[in-house]
């Protein structure tokens, strides 16, 4: 398949895995975090880890946007999805998200119409052919998301749609970034820059971390080959003792981002005083709302949103792995309580997710696993 | 609302740590019976004590592979559209309920069909209900799909297929003419694969009570060799093979519901594989178990084999066939076509040895021509499938999770 196969070539990633083992300086151990979770899924998808010395180990992110939905926004969600003639649509990464009282499946199951949608644009086709229904839209996601969601909302109110909101979860992820820079628990040489959240906000807002912190970002790709070479990028930087912002990702992510799609944002949206991040906590600017102008869209003014706050399971560390502090198997419940198919956290729902994409794909030892061969023809 | 609390999260936590505690007893258990005296030697040496991570992970990964053999549980009050999908949810919903309350040592193999012994004869049974959305698709229809899927579960369970029933669940107001459409299909279908439908069954439901027409089929075959084939009798040195392109169905019933607006040239595969599979037994003696790769797809049958011999199943990604139509769009919607369903496509498990000749059998036939061996059973990792991926690493693939594709036949 042609644009997707070159990005996967093994004997390209055999020599672009012989150059980073070459820049290992001997005794070092090098530690770089994927911000974003689509990075971690692709990484156990194709078994990336498997070209890397063992001197380098990769921390999965906060940037799954479902795993930072927090349990009671959930519940909230449910509430409004359960009024009389509402329908509810999300992204299919979210139907499986635990509330308290279960998820949206479940919710699904018991009668509430909760339907699946690929684009917010189809959340408007299912209110124009429901006119006595009241439909509402649970946002979730990254600033990858919020300029579709911003295009959905501004093309409602030139329709004049008066049957549809948007229950806003979108979340900004520089916040997120510093919260972990800040926090003591983590050591990391650098940082594989999110790719998709880049080609809206571009390069630019990473240059704190190179020129505050100290610590080398590479805005990466979504193919394995993009990830090792972002990987190689940051070992050059650091055996030549630079520490910048640089873009891996040059075919897709202009450096000044999308400045179309952030107008659509800042036309619609405005930030938070505050947001509560699964697992993280409360973080100040963290995410977004509607404006004032877009009332008559925003499901939390229209509807009585109970705001209902639910502490996470003592038991459950996704705000540990959330922070890379742990690895996934390092959670006293991952695997055994806390499995895909009933996850109690948010990293074990979404594929996105460190904790799902460790249990579904990455679930040995790799030390252990002798190389096996694919025998006869 | 809140009431209740996180009352399931409390239930899984506690159940979590009966069993931790349980187990912390057995190996405390343990070593006091191996004595002081080991225990001396386990301290100095390199056993199973916390020590490196690699041993801590290892630790965790037996915990795990312990809490996935414990007897399945229906945690949910409903049914959800993942206990449908072929994947872990149906997988438990058929322990914990079906098989729990049928138990019987002709059921307990949970195989596509029974084998059942009556007079001097084997038979073998099965039954299979169809609700795909829509009736009607490129390559077929719910007519041609339920006669050949049912065919399908008596040829891959070695059977020759011999007799149909058909029921109807009709919704009222449901087209004459796409009835009589999808009987023909399915006599078409019944003739093309040798058996005849003898018995049947009529049901009219209110409108909005079924989605226009479900049907079920039972069928008859009579086992004329004395293999004895099975899941569980893969043994390491096997190889896994696939007997042509898979995730055709799947893909193309996702494309003719429309909602994807992505077009693609691209039909069913549905197809009778008996002919074909009679090709392959009359060759090869060494034929362990076959299946045919529906629901849940190549990846779900792989796990049900390493589950059932307690092997490992090592599978190369470039090996598997799969059409680019069906690559391009699983890539582009982010599913992965080693779990999209095929209706004319098995996977066999033969003897290593054998494999040359299960090939020249399989490739003989027109719907064998693209046949492959995509991997071989291990002693390696019991109940893990791994997967070298084409870009080089390893993985494992995990029965599936969630249901992408609903209503697939």
């Amino acid at each position: 398949m042609r644009f997707v196969d070159e990005f996967r070539d093994a004997d390209k990633a055999h020599a672009l895995a012989a150059r980073i083992t070459e820049l290992c300086e001997p005794g070092r151990q090098y530690k770089f975090m994927e911000v974003c979770g689509g990075h971690t899924h692709t990484i156990y998808k194709h078994g990336l880890e498997d070209y890397l010395p063992e001197a380098i180990t990769l921390v999965h992110g906060p940037g799954c946007p479902v795993c930072v939905i927090p349990m009671g926004r959930v519940d909230d969600a449910i509430h409004l999805a359960s009024q009389p003639d509402t329908i509810m649509t999300s992204f299919g990464d979210m139907m499986r998200v635990p509330g308290s009282q279960g998820s949206f499946f479940d919710a699904k199951a018991a009668g509430t119409d909760i339907r699946m949608v690929y684009s917010p644009l189809d959340s408007l086709k299912i209110a124009r052919k429901n006119p006595d229904k009241r439909v509402v839209f649970m946002a979730i996601g990254f600033e990858t998301t919020t300029p579709s969601t911003a295009m959905t909302l501004l093309r409602a109110r030139a329709e004049g749609l008066e049957n549809f909101s948007v229950f806003c979860n979108h979340v900004t992820i520089i916040p997120a970034i510093k919260a972990i820079l800040d926090s003591p628990d983590l050591r990391l040489d650098g940082f594989i820059g999110p790719g998709h959240v880049s080609t809206v906000i571009g390069c630019r807002p990473y240059e704190f971390i190179a020129a505050g912190y100290g610590k080398p970002v590479v805005v990466a790709g979504f193919e394995p080959l993009d990830i090792l070479q972002s990987i190689y990028m940051l070992m050059v930087q650091l055996s030549e003792g630079r520490c910048e912002v640089e873009n891996q990702y040059t075919r897709v992510v202009p450096w000044d981002g999308n400045l179309a799609a952030l107008t659509a944002i800042n036309q619609v949206m405005e930030l938070r005083p505050y947001f509560e991040w699964r697992g993280l906590g409360f973080i100040t600017h963290s995410a977004m709302r509607l404006r004032e102008e877009y009332r008559a869209f925003d499901a939390e003014v229209l509807f009585n949103v109970p705001g209902v706050r639910v502490a996470d399971p003592k038991a459950c560390q996704c705000g540990e792995v959330l922070k890379g502090v742990l690895k996934p198997w390092e959670c006293k419940v991952f695997g055994t309580a806390c499995t895909p198919e009933t996850p109690i956290g948010t990293c074990m729902v979404s594929p996105e997710g460190a904790c799902a994409a460790y249990y579904n794909y990455g679930r040995m030892n790799r030390r252990r696993v002798v190389e096996v061969e694919v025998g006869r023809p | 609302m809140s009431e209740r609390g996180a009352s399931w999260v409390d239930e899984a936590l506690r159940e979590h740590e009966e069993h931790t505690a349980a187990e912390h007893t057995a190996a405390v258990d343990q070593a006091a019976e191996h004595g002081a005296a080991e225990q001396g030697a386990a301290e100095h040496g390199t056993g199973g004590r916390p020590g490196s991570p690699s041993d801590r992970e290892q630790q965790v990964l037996d915990r795990i592979d312990r809490a996935r053999r414990r007897r399945p549980r229906i945690r949910e009050e409903r049914i959800t559209m993942s206990h449908g999908a072929g994947g872990k949810a149906t997988h438990t919903l058929i322990e914990a309920v079906f098989l729990d309350a049928f138990r019987n040592p002709l059921l307990e193999p949970l195989e596509d069909a029974a084998q059942l012994q009556v007079g001097g004869a084997r038979l073998a049974l099965t039954t299979d209900s169809y609700v795909v959305s829509p009736l009607f698709f490129p390559g077929g229809n719910i007519g041609d799909l339920a006669v050949n899927g049912t065919v399908n579960d008596l040829a891959v369970s070695g059977a020759t297929p011999l007799y149909l029933s058909a029921g109807f669940v009709l919704e009222e107001g449901f087209p004459v003419a796409d009835l009589t459409t999808i009987v023909a299909s399915m006599t078409a279908a019944a003739a093309a694969a040798g058996v005849q439908v003898v018995t049947g069954d009529t049901k009219v439901v209110e409108r909005g009570k079924a989605d226009g027409c479900y049907i079920n089929t039972a069928g008859v075959g009579v086992v004329e060799h004395d293999l004895a084939m099975g899941a569980a009798t893969a043994r390491p040195g096997d190889v896994v093979i696939v007997s042509g392109p898979v995730g055709d169905h799947g893909v193309t019933i996702m494309l003719a519901r429309g909602e994807l607006d992505i077009e693609a040239d691209l039909t069913s595969d549905t197809a009778a594989m008996n002919g074909m599979i009679a090709g392959l037994l009359g060759a090869v003696p060494g034929v362990r178990a076959m299946r045919d790769a529906t629901r849940g797809g190549v990846a779900t049958i792989l796990n049900e084999v390493a589950v059932a011999a307690g092997v490992g199943v090592v599978v190369k990604e470039d090996q598997i066939p799969v059409r680019a139509q069906v690559r391009g769009a699983a890539e582009l919607l982010g599913i992965d076509p080693m779990y999209v369903a095929s209706e004319g496509r098995m996977v066999a498990i033969v003897d290593g040895e054998q494999a040359d000749r299960a090939m020249a059998a399989l490739r003989a036939h027109p719907l064998g021509e693209q046949a492959a061996v995509i991997g071989h059973i291990t002693a390696d990792s019991p109940g893990i499938v791994l997967l070298k991926t084409a870009f080089g690493g390893t993985r494992i693939v995990d029965l599936l999770v969630g249901d992408p594709l609903p209503r697939i036949c």
